[in-house]
């Protein structure tokens, strides 16, 4: 016994449905493809060229065994490129082997079913490594296409516009639910379970250890590190320091951080203004989370270090967003413990003998600690010091060479050198690192800090004081604190593209740009757990439960669903029109007893009731006429409708 | 005699077999055209493909938090709302089809009897792949243009004689996206009639069966001799022209201009007495095809009916019709 159910999904794929898979494949495949390791990705592509040429050939599929070999050695060659079979780049490889080995064993329609959920599957990959506007579009054009597809293999033969048009359509219609379960559904925390440890692909940005040349690098960048929005007016581009690692331990070449251990409460008192702010933090896998100096509160799930820098409890995976407040002219740290100032006055032993010497002079004319500060800068001042980010290469005695031989360097070289005289001359003090400056972006009023933005710094310790903020790199290029690196370095130096000077005409383009890129980041891919709870008490659902919040997304979904249905239904009614009108007019015969019998056709009908009613042969035939030509002829034009109503509803029996 | 072709099932099963008919489809007993599927009785499931679909915006879900895609929640609720408008789309597909009936054109038993229903669809927009189903036979997918009817023949196979009812019939659809199945369950009235299937190799019509109680006045005709044509294995032998035969020309027969041709009586006593009452009607139904291929003119007589003697494709109707309906009520 023919049953469709098993009939119908076991019909042939024809090549024309193959064609539509084999496209939609290509579409979501091509950008995931060109990641892949060439292991993987070039025999993957060659499956997917020879599945489409057997299509567009009209060739006989591979048979059986041969695919099941096919399956074998692209698993074995997963796991053994990956060294795993299990994460989320080895199984998305996966994902795509299966993919071209389906397309070659497309028999059934319910095999182009499962080509197609393995695209939609697919689609996800697309967005682990990039969550732009643009690749959210592109994953929505797949869908379209993907649909179109799937429409074709539901029935094979219809037109291609037509498919497209009814894809686009229903991927359409499908967005007010999804905005309602965008908004609405819970959003948790992720991640469930321990992600492998390839979920998140290398990022630049700071690192905790410094050495020459490490920040210059960095410079060179001009992607996001992070976004913040002041309550009130920002402060002076001077002030704006974000403080980042510290790094205490020095072994002559390269800085490194202290073990730190955590603060419970914020060990300072409040000075002067409090500037307020929210931080978007793009992710960048470490746990640092910037605030100017000093911040006056631990985001949550945050913890306090002994050198006062932030740090969230889990490596930021997912940007970050988190309200801060800062006291600018705060000072830390005056009851500093022994220990800690005697780390910060450790040098290795018998490196760098003039820089000691020099430091050791100054030690010995100055009064105090700030004498020998003074003097420091004094001297990066008058010594003819360039910024640059192209200093020449440093040897093994990296402090002397740079200061009496080279003289040429950015931040990180200033600042190391500058920490190692304080040492030198017993003066507690240590390297902070983090971004300085930023730029304001007029048209949604965001600073932006770029990874271009990176800096060095130095903190020395003064009696009474605490930890001092000394910048050396402001007293060789003051423009580089007030007015961002572009404007200190030489020309010529290396820049990140947007920043050159050059191109300031296209600044105002930029910084829209930018700006729909920021609110993208903040409401659609910054769209969080957090940011859901803000929304929710925004619109006046505080502490939300899910049972109100189930309620809001069923009333919404109920209304939404009512509104189609009645779209579905709607149609009809208005078609409805012209049978209605048919229908009143045998209702009005039947009180002559000449109601339309319902095998009868208008002609016969009004032939009938000519025949009983001579005087309403003429009114009935033309009635007839009409109703035949809309119902059955070309159609009376849009008006045709209206017009035959009004003429039933204008008909009497009698004159 | 109702035409049930199910399959005999437990009395609980069936009972509530028929609640479900009578609630849930509003099946009473077959249905006078036309119908028009109401919201009411249109019913939308998902099909195995629309739970692999569940399945898959799950495992999205998962991965999408697991990883914290922001734009993998979106794509996973992209996917989820065209599920949904993918149940909104099969719904419409079905709702408001007008049905109508069509006529059926008798079959003999053991062929395949064809039920034609008109399709209207009075949407501007096409209904496509619906798939109707009759409870024994081949479904028959079909696409009616938007504003205009389409015609599908059902073709059940016909298994015994008398009126035949297509029965339920399962009018569904699973377009656009194959994840939802819409359907609904219709019983038309309507019916064909299934000729008794005629014995094959049956033995001609004997002259015996010719009656000789005179109620035919050209009983036998064998007098004015009107001319010859081919013989078929349903002449008698007393009219095949023997002379010529014996010159070693083909068979002839004989024809005879008595009151308008042959006229022979197909009559149930006559014959062979072993023979059961089906049997019987299949033989019958034989002779009625070959005095037609012979262009005699005959007369039927079963127990109930006798058919006055007359040629004619309107004879041959009633004689097979007679046949098809013996021994049932004329109700029916």
């Amino acid at each position: 016994m023919a049953n469709p159910r098993r009939a119908e999904p076991g019909a042939c794929v024809s090549p024309r449905q193959a064609i539509w898979l084999l496209a939609a494949s290509a579409a979501v495949v091509a950008p995931l493809i060109v990641k892949l390791p060439a292991v993987i990705g070039v025999p993957s592509g060659i499956l997917f060229v020879y599945a489409a040429w057997l299509w567009a050939r009209g060739g006989r599929l591979p048979p059986p065994w041969l695919l099941a070999i096919l399956v074998a050695v692209a698993t074995a060659a997963i796991a053994i490129a990956y060294r795993s079979a299990f994460g989320r780049e080895p199984g998305v490889a996966m994902l795509l082997a299966f993919l071209a080995l389906k397309l070659l064993e497309l028999r059934t329609r319910r095999d182009g079913f499962t080509v197609a959920l393995l695209c939609y599957f697919l689609l996800l990959a697309l967005l682990f490594d990039r969550q732009g506007p643009g690749v959210a579009a592109y994953a929505v054009a797949g869908v379209v296409l993907v649909t179109a597809a799937v429409l074709q293999i539901a029935r094979d033969g219809q037109p291609a516009r037509a498919t497209i048009e009814r894809a686009l359509v229903m991927t359409a219609q499908a967005v007010p639910f999804m905005l309602v379960f965008f908004v609405l559904f819970p959003r948790v925390q992720g991640p469930l379970w321990g992600l492998p440890k390839d979920a998140f692909s290398a990022m630049s940005g700071l690192s905790d250890t410094m050495t020459p040349g490490s920040i210059g690098e960095l410079s060179l960048s001009g992607a996001l590190a992070f976004r913040v929005k002041f309550a009130g007016a920002p402060p002076a581009q001077r002030d704006l320091y974000w403080r980042g690692p510290v790094l205490t331990r020095f072994d002559g070449r390269t800085w490194r951080a202290a073990r730190s251990t955590p603060h419970d409460r914020i060990p300072w008192e409040p000075a002067g203004k409090a500037v307020e702010y929210v931080v978007t933090l793009e992710p960048h896998n470490q746990r640092w989370l910037f605030a100017l100096e000093l911040p006056g509160l631990v985001p949550e799930a945050a913890v306090m270090t002994s050198e006062f820098q932030l740090l969230a409890r889990t490596p930021v995976h997912q940007r970050a967003l988190y309200p801060m407040r800062s006291w600018l002219e705060a000072s830390a740290g005056a009851a500093e413990p022994e220990a800690t100032l005697g780390e910060a006055r450790r040098l290795p032993a018998r490196s760098n003998p003039r820089s000691r010497m020099l430091a050791s002079r100054w030690r010995a004319t100055a009064a105090d600690d700030s004498g020998v500060i003074a003097q420091a800068l004094a001297h990066f001042r008058r010594e003819p010091f360039v910024y640059t980010l192209t200093p020449p290469v440093l040897g093994k005695e990296a402090i002397d060479e740079f200061l009496f031989g080279t003289r040429r360097g950015f931040c990180e070289h200033y600042a190391g050198a500058f920490v190692f005289l304080m040492r030198a001359a017993g003066v507690p003090a240590r390297v902070v690192t983090g971004y300085q400056g930023g730029e304001i972006n007029p048209v949604d009023s965001y600073l932006v800090v770029r990874q271009s933005d990176a800096h060095a710094w130095a903190e020395v310790w003064l009696a009474g004081r605490g930890w001092t903020r000394i910048d050396p790199t402001a007293a060789v290029a003051p423009s580089r604190i007030e007015r961002g690196i572009a404007a200190a370095l030489p020309a010529g130096d290396p820049l990140p593209f947007l920043m050159r000077s050059e191109l300031d005409w296209l600044r105002p383009l930029r910084f829209r740009w930018e700006a729909m890129g920021n609110a993208w980041d903040q409401w659609v891919i910054g769209y969080t757990a957090a940011r859901q709870r803000e929304l929710f008490g925004r619109l006046g659902m505080q502490d939300a439960d899910w049972r109100a919040i189930g309620g809001a997304m069923g009333a919404l979904l109920a209304v939404m669903l009512s509104a189609f249905g009645a779209w579905a239904l709607h149609e009809h009614a208005r078609q409805d029109a012209v049978a209605g009108a048919w229908s009143a007019f045998s209702r009005k015969m039947s009180r002559l007893g000449l109601a339309r019998r319902p095998h009868e056709g208008p002609t016969d009908y009004a032939r009938r009731i000519g025949a009983a009613a001579p005087r309403l042969a003429g009114p009935a035939a033309e009635l007839a006429g009409l109703y035949a030509q809309l119902r059955y002829g070309r159609g009376a034009g849009p008006g045709g409708s209206r017009e035959f109503v009004r003429r039933v509803r204008s008909f009497r029996l009698r004159p | 005699m109702t035409p049930t072709l199910a399959l005999p099932a437990a009395p609980a099963l069936a009972r509530l077999r028929d609640f479900v008919d009578r609630w849930l489809f509003r099946l009473a007993g077959p249905e006078p055209a036309p119908i028009v599927l109401g919201q009411r009785r249109v019913f939308v499931l998902p099909t195995r493909a629309g739970l692999a679909f569940a399945a898959t915006i799950v495992t999205l879900l998962i991965g999408s938090i697991n990883y914290g895609l922001s734009l993998g929640y979106a794509l996973t609720f992209l996917l989820a709302g065209l599920g949904v408008v993918s149940i909104l789309h099969a719904f419409r597909n079905l709702v408001h089809l007008g049905i109508e009936y069509g006529r059926c054109d008798p079959v003999f038993c053991g062929g395949v009897a064809r039920f034609p229903l008109v399709l209207s669809n009075r949407r501007a927009q096409a209904r496509i792949a619906l798939v109707l189903t009759p409870a024994v036979g081949e479904p028959a997918v079909v696409d009616v243009a938007g504003g205009a009817s389409a015609v599908v023949a059902l073709a059940v196979p016909a298994r015994r004689r008398g009126w035949q009812r297509p029965g339920r019939i399962r009018i569904e659809t699973t377009f656009p996206l194959g994840l939802v199945r819409a359907w609904s369950v219709i019983e038309p009235d309507m019916r064909c009639l299934v000729w008794p299937s005629p014995e094959r190799n049956a033995p001609p019509i004997e002259a015996g069966q010719s009656p000789s109680d005179g109620t035919s006045a050209g009983a036998g005709g064998s007098d004015d001799f009107s001319g010859l044509r081919g013989h078929r294995p349903s002449d008698s032998p007393r009219h095949v022209a023997w002379k010529s035969a014996a010159r070693g020309a083909a068979l002839l027969t004989k024809l005879f201009a008595g009151g308008g041709g042959d006229t022979v009586w197909l009559d149930w006593d006559r014959l062979d007495a072993g023979l059961s009452a089906e049997a019987r009607l299949s033989r019958l139904a034989a002779q009625v095809l070959r005095a037609r291929d012979g262009g005699v003119r005959f007369g039927l007589r079963i127990p109930g009916v006798v058919l006055a003697p007359q040629s004619g494709a309107a004879h041959v109707e009633a004689c097979l019709k007679a046949l098809a309906l013996h021994g049932e009520s004329p109700a029916r």
